[in-house]
């Protein structure tokens, strides 16, 4: 276990992480997982974070050691897409007993590659460790080896048991493993000026395949797609691919940043999520890849695309207009990708509730980005009567958020549509985006709704349980009304980094005590703002609040 | 009748089984208000929790201890009294139910004794609603997670009864982990019908129904409420569904002397006659001319269905009491079971009307259906890959069915419910003969090809 923990530090380290970069070294040691809470805690853990991240590579048979739990209840329900092999989908599990507990799982998982190589033939088998072998003390990084010296085929160790963190932190273990075991093993059997890597990007819906075609087109070739419709061998060879994005989305900076390190393959940020988007990464792309040696006349053949492309998209966005215009959306996310689904938004006519942001301008992007993630976190947290009431006061037209509000919403009798991962439809690239704006026209005129909100002929208007949440909510907020001192312990209570879990009062109490002036400040006293970061932006609102009359007092002095 | 044999495969392929704690967990989703607290990592509970909310489509109340690696080595004390004050304050649940995993088992988290410390610690706790079962991932199945949680429920929620006198209409149901809400609200009328005021335990057609509540909770939405589950003792009778659920029955009379009949199945014409039978006894009164009406037309579905089902040979994958129950009601109707797989031990086993059934997984169930040339299959929506590929017909049952939509809604019991499934199944084989099997001039240019290859059914070839 000692070198899992090595390894988690090192990943805690990582210096392609702004946020990170941001904090001091004892913060850093800390991690930047959300402190886990008992009782309140949602998501999955590491051992979910690196399957998510590892299983949309299609030809290799993903074997889970550890009890039925960890793939018996899981298997197969990712909605990565696969262009050949299906052996992805198949659920490999030695499934231990109790005798493997007591006696150790060793030689079981040793027999299960055995099986899985001469059934199934992958190209290679990647072994996940869980958390009970993990105790137990087996080593899967020797029977990897053994397994791998014995039967000629990669057998690579995953090590990232649940119970070291969250679902994040599996992601960069995954990464890890790849780095360690995978990337460079193999030379690529051609190389081309216009070798890509795609470094974060699932395939989610095949949705790699709304751009794959623009990029056949300018004759840009994805050497590796990690992990989206990947193959072992491709991802294996890709560190001889000339460039690299990474699909807006931290969970493999690791990878994109220790790919540059090692082979020298420059990377930059990017995303498919909006038309901007689109056009901004083929632009980054085709410039890094000229820059390492392609035919300049890339350039020109991608603005052409990109000219193309943007024409199309908005004209075929045009129809929704006046459909659209004035519609209020509803967008919480803490995902990273959907933020840039806003400049469409617009384009189409909407607004934006929940935000107060007009235009995306750069500056305005990072603004909504952070306000949705604070709004992602507040409403893991909320009771579902809670959310019924903000749906209710937002007097939004739709919800555009993660499922895990989905019923909520619907239930609500407000249209709903899935931004995350498990949408069953594909957003990204130009035509996403059209797709997107068709979605969101579907379910807002839906009929359906005007019947939904009838009530029963039974019922009167007091009786539905919609006026039911209302009068409940309303009472409570009388109560409050009523009693001063509760009102200002729910108001000091009303939690600002939910990562840390730190609440409004603390923050006003540090600021107040130690003469606070800046979100670091605050971080070393209270440790909000420590986690992901996206509340720094209320602590300076905060900071503006409480901090400003002492600073107006000194100014007078 | 049946040979019961353990896989001997190190490797598990495609999974059929699900583990102990979400059947625990599924159990406390069938009461009121309650929150089921899965004592392991975060994954233990969140993976759980993507199961059900895939199937049932409902947001599902379901909590974890968090553990990380730390707090697994020095001991779990700490996250299970956080756990229940954070819960308790915050979502404020009627009862808190506890399921163990593989991680707090192995290293030996004693939480009955936490719990017996946390009412010490906390006296706003000392009489707090909270159930704890011992449910290791690393052993048994979702199956024997319910029916441990349920018997347990029963131990710790039941009230002893003060007197002797016995509510003559009250009965108590103890479902089995197979029956779906739909299931459960097609049994509560039928008992309505006979006059009978049937308390279920545990209630998840009152919570997992997928209804638009009259109020928003954070818990479940609906079950059976604690007061009714105290009162048990007075009921005249308690009806056990399904095997599993003997232990429950069993400790509901220790506990309670309430007399227990179990029915080990509910689907099919003479399992629901002997059920009515009861039914007529124990209410007094005759069975409604509606249930003899019910009863032609399952006769009718059988008479038009068996052209279409007789003779057909069948590969089933499901959990013990719903393979014996669906399996024998096919079987009835002269389909042949070629293949029988389920996921753990059960006394129905051995009585399953088929040569042998194996205790495997998925890849089992296909590579046998392959060889033994089986035309329909039924399991959990996990069997769509390999149904595929055999180019068979598909039929879900059991949980999860994650793919397709009105799961919590599906009937097997019953007179109604069997004719349904017993037209779905017949309709899904037309159309396969439809779709896939129609003549044309060179069917039968080689007609005594199926005839001259030896049947033994005992080989089985691999299956790549």
């Amino acid at each position: 276990m000692s070198s899992l923990s090595a390894t988690i530090q090192n990943v805690f380290n990582e210096p392609g992480c702004g946020k990170n970069a941001n904090k001091s070294e004892a913060e850093r040691k800390k991690g930047c997982t959300k402190q886990l809470q008992p009782g309140g805690a949602a998501g999955g853990c590491a051992f979910d974070g690196a399957k998510v991240a590892l299983q949309p590579l299609t030809d290799v048979a993903h074997l889970v050691h550890g009890p039925i739990a960890c793939e018996g209840n899981s298997w197969d329900n990712r909605g990565a897409a696969s262009s050949g092999s299906q052996i992805w989908r198949t659920g490999f599990t030695t499934d231990i007993n109790e005798t493997d507990v007591v006696f150790g799982g060793e030689k079981r998982l040793y027999k299960a590659i055995k099986e899985i190589i001469e059934k199934y033939d992958p190209p290679a088998v990647f072994v996940y460790q869980t958390c009970v072998p993990a105790m137990t003390g087996d080593d899967i990084n020797a029977v990897c080896k053994a397994a791998s010296a014995k039967f000629g085929k990669p057998c690579i160790p995953v090590n990232s048991p649940g119970f070291v963190g969250p679902k994040n932190l599996g992601n960069k273990l995954a990464g890890e493993a790849l780095l360690d075991h995978v990337i460079g093993t193999v030379e690529p059997e051609v190389t081309t000026p216009y070798d890509l890597n795609i470094i974060g990007e699932y395939n989610l819906s095949g949705e790699l395949w709304q751009v794959k075609p623009l990029f056949d087109e300018l004759g840009i070739r994805i050497s590796a797609c990690i992990s989206g419709d990947g193959r072992y061998k491709d991802v294996a060879s890709s560190h001889r691919a000339r460039a690299a994005m990474m699909v807006c989305s931290k969970a493999m900076i690791n990878v994109a940043r220790k790919m540059e390190e090692r082979y020298g393959i420059p990377f930059f940020e990017g995303s498919f999520y909006g038309i901007q988007d689109s056009s901004d990464s083929l632009r980054e792309i085709a410039r890094l890849l000229v820059e390492r040696g392609a035919p300049a006349d890339l350039l020109e053949r991608t603005e052409a695309v990109i000219a193309r492309e943007e024409a199309k998209a908005w004209a075929a966005i045009e129809p929704f207009k006046k459909r659209l215009t004035g519609k209020k959306v509803l967008l919480i996310t803490g995902g990273v990708k959907s933020w840039s689904v806003v400049a469409a938004l617009q384009e189409a006519g909407m607004e934006l509730v929940g935000t107060s942001v007009k235009k995306s301008t750069k500056e305005d992007k990072e603004r909504i980005k952070e306000l949705m993630g604070q709004d992602a976190h507040m409403i893991d947290d909320m009771a579902p009567r809670e959310m019924y009431k903000m749906l209710k006061d937002a007097k939004a037209d739709i919800m555009l958020s993660g499922g895990k509000s989905q019923f909520v919403a619907l239930k609500a009798a407000m249209p709903w549509l899935d931004i995350n991962q498990e949408r069953s439809h594909a957003y990204m690239g130009y035509i996403g985006m059209v797709k997107l704006v068709a979605e969101i026209d579907k379910a807002i005129y839906n009929p359906m709704w005007e019947q939904l909100r009838k009530r029963a002929p039974w019922e009167s208007a007091s009786t539905t349980w919609q006026a039911k949440a209302i009068a409940q909510a309303n009472a409570e907020a009388a109560a409050l009304a009523a009693d001063p001192v509760a009102a200002e312990a729910v108001r000091r209570a009303k939690k600002i980094c939910h990562c840390k879990s730190v609440g409004l009062g603390t923050i006003e109490d540090a600021i107040k005590a130690h003469a606070l002036t800046d979100v670091a400040g605050v971080r070393t006293h209270t440790n909000a703002s420590g986690g992901c970061g996206a509340c720094a932006g209320r602590v300076e609102d905060i900071l503006a609040r409480v901090s400003a009359p002492a600073e107006l007092l000194q100014a007078a002095e | 009748m049946a040979k019961v044999t353990i896989g001997k495969k190190a490797c598990a392929v495609n999974p059929l089984k699900m583990s102990q704690p979400i059947g625990g967990s599924f159990a406390f989703l069938g009461l009121r208000g309650a929150m089921p607290l899965l004592h392991g990592s975060q994954g233990c509970t969140s993976f759980g929790l993507t199961l059900f909310v895939r199937h049932f489509k409902e947001a599902v109340p379901m909590q974890t201890t968090a553990m990380s690696e730390v707090a697994t080595v020095l001991g779990g004390y700490e996250n299970v009294e956080q756990a229940i004050l954070n819960i308790y304050k915050k979502q404020k649940p009627e009862i808190i139910g506890i399921c163990s995993t593989g991680v707090t088992e192995t290293k030996g988290d004693d939480v009955d004794g936490y719990i017996r410390l946390i009412r010490e610690k906390h006296p706003e706790l000392a009489n707090y609603p909270l159930v704890y079962v011992s449910t290791p991932d690393f052993k048994d199945a979702f199956q024997d997670g319910w029916d441990k949680t349920v018997a347990k429920m029963v131990e710790v929620l039941v009230d002893k009864p003060t007197s002797i006198r016995r509510d003559p209409a009250r009965v108590n149901v103890l479902p089995g982990c197979h029956l779906t809400p739909g299931d459960i609200e097609e049994l509560r009328t039928i008992f309505e019908d006979f006059g009978l005021e049937p308390s279920f335990l545990p209630d998840i057609g009152g919570s997992l129904d997928g209804h638009i509540p009259d109020e928003f909770t954070p818990t479940t939405i609906g079950g059976i409420g604690l007061e009714e589950i105290a009162t048990m003792g007075s009921a005249s009778w308690t009806i056990a569904i399904g095997a599993q659920m003997k232990r429950a029955a069993e400790a509901m009379q220790a506990r309670t002397g309430v007399p227990y009949r179990l029915f080990e199945r509910l689907c099919g014409l003479l399992p629901n006659d002997e059920f009515m039978t009861f039914l007529s006894e124990i209410s007094g009164r005759p069975v409604p001319a509606k249930y003899r009406r019910q009863r032609g037309q399952l006769a009718d579905a059988m008479l038009d269905a068996h052209f279409h089902i007789g003779g057909r040979k069948l590969a089933i994958g499901a959990e013990p009491d719903l393979l014996f129950d669906v399996a024998s009601m096919l079987h009835d109707m002269g389909a042949e079971i070629a293949v029988a797989i389920t996921t753990t031990q059960s006394p129905v086993l051995e009585r399953m009307p088929c040569a042998e059934v194996l205790i495997g997984d998925l890849e089992d169930l296909e590579t046998q259906a392959k060889a033994r040339d089986c035309g329909l299959m039924m399991t959990h929506s996990h069997g769509r890959q390999a149904a595929a590929r055999l180019k068979i017909p598909f039929y879900r049952i059991g949980f999860p069915m994650f793919d397709r939509l009105g799961a919590g809604h599906l009937l097997t019991v019953g007179y109604r419910g069997t004719r349904d499934l017993i037209f779905a199944l017949a309709n899904l084989i037309i159309a396969d003969r439809e779709d896939n099997h129609q003549p044309t001039p060179d069917t039968w240019l080689d007609p005594w090809a199926e005839h001259q290859a030896p049947i033994d059914s005992a080989v089985v070839a691999p299956l790549h």
